[in-house]
């Protein structure tokens, strides 16, 4: 019975308190001056952002917390969490939100900072597609739907192609899987214009 | 009069949105519109690229923009909602900071390229709305619609923030051009909720759920088929439909296509050059709204 308790607590009990020497509020001011960030502090937590978001029932916190643990500058919960990767950029909350804060920017900007504090959850197939594009486009100029997937898979779970082979084999069969992987004429220039100018 | 527009087609239409891109090139041709395809374009960055940097972000839309009006163009026409929103915020972003413009300012005139403000972005959808009309589309249709109601479905990108192309929260342009040319829509609410992008290859059941939910809607509002404005919802809601029945239990078989191939065939494209033989789902349903057969009763009527 006791060990069943302390099952409980700890599945129930995953997230700590916080404490205000744990925040980072020059981080959160930080934030704020990217473009698109600026209503960061305006924000009215009114949660209209996490009801129109089409994601939010499978995020650990929905915009709306997100929106309250930046601007506190609880920067690793925010930083480390599935839900700004679970962004799929509809720009449904930017649209909505009475303030008119352009959330879907402010999750971009959690996103590169996740990437380079590295903090973003290591075997989460999303940030792992971002990256894998991201070079593929570098390298290539174009992407390719089907390396890039595959890239994904041998970096996260190998075993799921096997169940996609359906759908691509559907693909195939109607003509909509291109296996070659383009690339565009001038790729030399399109990566010096690229060349150091990767800022976060 | 011929006009002809810059083309930019994005990557999914070398791929899994080849039939949009057969669709459209048919479309424009039996409207007497021309589409220059914009040399050697890259990748728009999506959604994707955006997560890791946005300084270079910006650049990879600059140099298209900028290209696009070094051949000529005024306009730039692009069928995808994700390369349409992407190169509408980098000419909304650069207009509004000024450490943007600035970068991607520099980075043209170090390789000589014009400005990226002076070409404006365009949606084949707005384009067909404004520049063509509804009364001269209704005045070349020679086909009449032998299929069921269809639900239009707008997706997100294309109505959110920095678009034009329809208003964000109750688009109808798409509606409007279909039942110019005699199809029947309903009235369906979730036209611009998200059908997850690639969360379907990357958190695979997420996916499928949000799709199955838009899906689940449509049928429920007596739709027979989904039309879509957008590669990627295409294809989401078209190659999970096995899937979604397995799981669900319901009898789901919709077809689901592009605005494109509806309005193609109204004015008498042939379901070859529309690519109507690329869906995955409702094969029976195209082969009866689009055989043969339906064309010989056609002209009997």
């Amino acid at each position: 019975m006791k060990r069943l308790k302390a099952f409980w607590l700890s599945t129930e009990m995953r997230r700590k308190m916080k404490f205000q020497r744990e925040a980072d509020p020059l981080w959160a001011q930080k934030i704020a001056e990217r473009p698109g960030c600026e209503g960061l502090f305006s924000c009215l937590q009114c949660g209209t952002c996490s009801g129109t978001c089409p994601l939010s029932i499978y995020m650990d916190f929905a915009p709306r917390r997100i929106i309250a643990l930046v601007r506190e500058g609880f920067k690793e919960d925010a930083l480390s969490c599935q839900t700004i990767w679970l962004c799929a950029s509809c720009y449904s909350c930017a649209v909505h939100c009475p303030r008119q804060i352009h959330i879907t920017d402010v999750m971009y900007s959690l996103k590169r900072e996740a990437i380079q504090e590295k903090l973003y959850p290591r075997h989460f197939p999303i940030p792992v597609l971002a990256q894998e594009f991201y070079k593929m486009v570098r390298r290539k100029g174009r992407s390719s739907e089907f390396w890039l997937v595959l890239r994904m898979a041998f970096r996260t779970n190998p075993m799921q192609l096997l169940g996609m082979a359906g759908t691509g084999w559907q693909l195939m069969r109607t003509g909509r899987l291109r296996l070659r992987q383009d690339r565009i004429e001038k790729v030399k220039e399109l990566q010096s214009e690229l060349a150091g100018r990767e800022v976060g | 009069m011929a006009s002809t527009y810059g083309y930019f087609p994005g990557c999914s239409a070398r791929g899994t949105g080849v039939a949009y891109e057969e669709s459209l090139l048919t479309l424009f041709r039996l409207l007497n519109l021309s589409l220059d395809e914009l040399k050697d374009w890259n990748c728009c960055g999506a959604t994707s690229y955006m997560s890791i940097d946005e300084g270079s972000a910006f650049l990879l839309s600059a140099r298209n923009l900028s290209r696009a009006r070094q051949a000529g163009h005024r306009e730039l026409v692009t069928p995808c909602s994700a390369c349409y929103l992407v190169l509408r915020k980098t000419q909304d972003y650069a207009a509004r900071y000024p450490e943007i413009a600035k970068s991607v300012g520099d980075s043209l005139v170090a390789a000589n390229l014009p400005p990226l403000d002076s070409v404006t972005v365009r949606h084949p959808m707005e384009v067909l709305y404004n520049d063509v009309g509804l009364e001269r589309i209704k005045s070349k249709v020679v086909r009449h619609w032998r299929g069921g109601r269809v639900a239009c479905y707008y997706g997100c990108q294309l109505v959110r923030p920095f678009a034009e192309a329809d208003r964000p929260h109750d688009p109808t342009r798409m509606d409007e051009l279909l039942q110019a040319v005699g199809v029947p829509t309903i009235d369906y609410s979730l036209k611009t909720k998200c059908c997850g992008g690639s969360l379907t290859g990357t958190i695979h059941e997420v996916g499928v759920r949000l799709n199955y939910i838009l899906l689940k809607e449509a049928a429920r509002k007596g739709a027979e088929a989904i039309v879509t404005i957008c590669p990627l919802c295409q294809y989401n809601l078209d190659a999970y439909q096995g899937e979604i029945r397995k799981h669900a239990g319901e009898p789901l078989d919709m077809p689901v296509f592009f605005f494109t191939q509806i309005l193609g065939w109204a004015l008498g494209g042939d379901a070859r050059s529309l690519g109507l033989g690329r869906a995955i789902s409702g094969r029976r349903s195209i082969e009866e709204w689009f055989s043969k057969h339906a064309e010989e009763v056609e002209s009997y009527v």
